[in-house]
């Protein structure tokens, strides 16, 4: 005799979201550069800023207020209307 | 089959639909019936006016033809004393004729076979809304097995597992486990990261099944689910940390000896029912519910055998002070779960203090390794103080409240030692605390003392905690309500 269970996930579907195309050229291009508040992230951002400077591109500078907790919605979307690129910074 | 107020007329009662050309094909054979006098009732599935004879009846909602269990389209049930004695599927017409006892359903013109279609009833899109309306009123999905499956082997495959075996929630027992609480099934509990799905009771109970609850441990899961799941708890956090850490429950208030949890030898330890599965089912319904697994969003550098789920009890009837929920305010009457960010248990060993403040002085050590032993304030911790380390406490007089102020006052060191590179350890706190005097612990709650244990061992044990504060994860207690 078969055996039947209830599905225990949620069995809800979110939706597919497509990447945007990949920049073609880095010159006057606006890249975000989010620090994710972690201890040395401003390191590797730092340096990344002026690699991008030289390249034509604007880096323009974001930090989360935790690296704990997922970006609040509203840095989400500043960086989305502002950028057209974003590097998010690991760290340690 | 029992059908209880589905009383069906005595004789023959077909289902159709007319999306089956098997049904469509057949219809003469129906009315013939029909005129015969022996089929009382065609419910028909789709299409109220098909086929168009004065006994057909609509069954588009599929009521019926989910009750009797009809799986395929035409299904001819003969009835008596009301109840179904039998049936045949699709179309064979010297079947129908064997099982109408006619001797000639001579129709010109018709093939003798035609296989039928599936019922609607059957349709798995179709299968939640069914179970709410007509059956077990609950909503969630059936996911059916075939007979020659192993079912633990397929719960595995489809991934529903933490690596232990899970015990298959069937509707029976995911009914029963919905009697643990007075809740209804469908009602939101919470949003559960890091999905952010809406957790239902119903979702919950069946994890809690998954893990091996018993109905009567639902009402922990529930709240310390809701618990979690909170901005300030940072469920989402915990789970995505490279750190060891997870949700660790303990238990206060009547409902322990209720359910007969372990507050006393091997309380963090295997063997008691309650102890292993109520922490076990959060974390199953954060991995199944949330989409929170190892290797996708829990990113986990090593994890901690804790986090297959930690939870045990206060042993308050043993205990010299009040218990950890009474400090909070809460009345010994009232049952509640404290939900902590934690990692997994660690011994602190002292079999010589004879005083109180010497064993003050010895737990503190104990407690400065959390983490790194040059890392301060920013992580609590719980310390499961055990019955012979209490006694020395309680023998001098101690409040809780003294214990915990000496402890966390004897962690205090010269942030001086603790800096950057002090000791030759790169590790430890920048510059800026030069000067400073630090405890390991914040005392504004920043160590949970909880009483239990065996009667025999000077031990206590520490469980050392996340990222505490509005950064991290803010460990909290709720009352346990049904």
């Amino acid at each position: 005799m078969s055996t039947k269970v209830f599905d225990p996930t949620s069995e809800q579907f979110t939706s597919i979201v497509e990447s945007p195309d990949r920049l073609t050229s880095l010159e006057g291009a606006t890249i975000g550069l989010l620090d994710i508040s972690k201890p040395r992230g401003d390191v590797f951002l730092d340096t990344l800023e002026s690699l991008l400077s030289e390249k034509g591109a604007i880096p323009k500078r974001y930090i989360k207020p935790t690296f704990t907790k997922p970006a609040p919605v509203d840095l989400r979307h500043q960086i989305a209307t502002q950028c057209d690129a974003v590097i998010e910074a690991l760290a340690d | 089959m029992g059908m209880g107020s589905l009383s069906l007329e005595d004789g023959y009662v077909a289902f159709v639909k007319q999306d089956c050309p098997t049904c469509t094909l057949i219809e003469p054979v129906l009315s013939q019936l029909a005129e015969i006098g022996i089929l009382k009732t065609v419910y028909s599935q789709d299409n109220p006016d098909f086929p168009s004879l004065v006994i057909t009846k609509d069954d588009s909602e599929l009521e019926l033809s989910f009750k009797l269990k009809i799986e395929t389209v035409p299904t001819l049930l003969k009835v008596s004393n009301g109840e179904e004695t039998s049936r045949i599927v699709g179309w064979l017409k010297q079947e129908w004729e064997d099982f109408c006892e006619i001797k000639d359903l001579g129709v010109d013109g018709i093939s003798e076979f035609s296989p039928g279609c599936g019922s609607r009833s059957i349709d798995p899109d179709l299968q939640p809304m069914l179970q709410k309306r007509f059956g077990s009123g609950l909503g969630s999905k059936l996911v059916e097995f075939a007979s020659s499956e192993d079912e633990f082997e397929a719960m595995y495959e489809l991934g529903w597992s933490d690596g232990l075996p899970i015990v298959p929630p069937t509707e029976k027992r995911v009914l029963k486990m919905l009697e643990g609480t007075s809740r209804s099934g469908d009602e939101i509990v919470t949003l559960v990261p890091p999905n952010l799905d809406n957790l239902t009771v119903e979702k919950i109970a069946i994890n809690a099944v998954m893990a091996g609850c018993k109905p009567e441990y639902l009402p922990i899961v529930i709240t310390a689910l809701e618990a979690a799941c909170t901005d300030e708890f940072n469920m989402h956090g915990l789970l995505a940390t490279t750190m060891p850490v997870g949700p660790v429950l303990f238990i206060n208030g009547p409902i322990r000896n209720e359910i007969g949890m372990n507050s006393g030898m091997n309380l963090l330890g295997q063997g008691n029912r309650a102890n292993s599965t109520i922490g076990r089912a959060l974390q199953l319904t954060i991995r199944n519910v949330g989409g929170g697994r190892p290797g996708e969003i829990d990113r986990a550098t090593h994890g901690s055998p804790a986090k297959i789920g930690l939870c045990f009890a206060e042993d308050e009837e043993g205990s010299p002070w009040p218990s950890f929920s009474q400090d909070l305010g809460f009345n010994a009457d009232q049952n509640t779960v404290t939900v902590f960010p934690g990692e997994g248990p660690r011994a602190i060993v002292d079999q010589l203090s004879r005083s109180a403040e010497e064993l003050a002085r010895s737990l503190a050590m104990g407690l400065l390794g959390n983490m790194h032993p040059k890392l301060v304030l920013g992580f609590d911790a719980i310390l499961v103080i055990g019955p012979e380390h209490a006694s020395r406490f309680a023998e001098a007089g101690w409040s809780k409240q003294e214990v915990n102020e000496a402890i966390i006052t004897h962690t205090i060191r010269e942030a001086d030692l603790l800096l950057r590179d002090v000791d030759g350890v790169a590790e430890g706190l920048p510059q800026g605390f030069a000067g400073l005097q630090l405890p390991k612990l914040r005392p504004d709650g920043g160590l949970l003392i909880v009483y239990g244990g065996g009667g025999a061992g000077l031990f206590s044990t520490s469980i050392g905690g996340w990222l505490s504060g509005p950064k991290g994860s803010q460990y909290t207690t709720r009352e346990i309500t049904s």
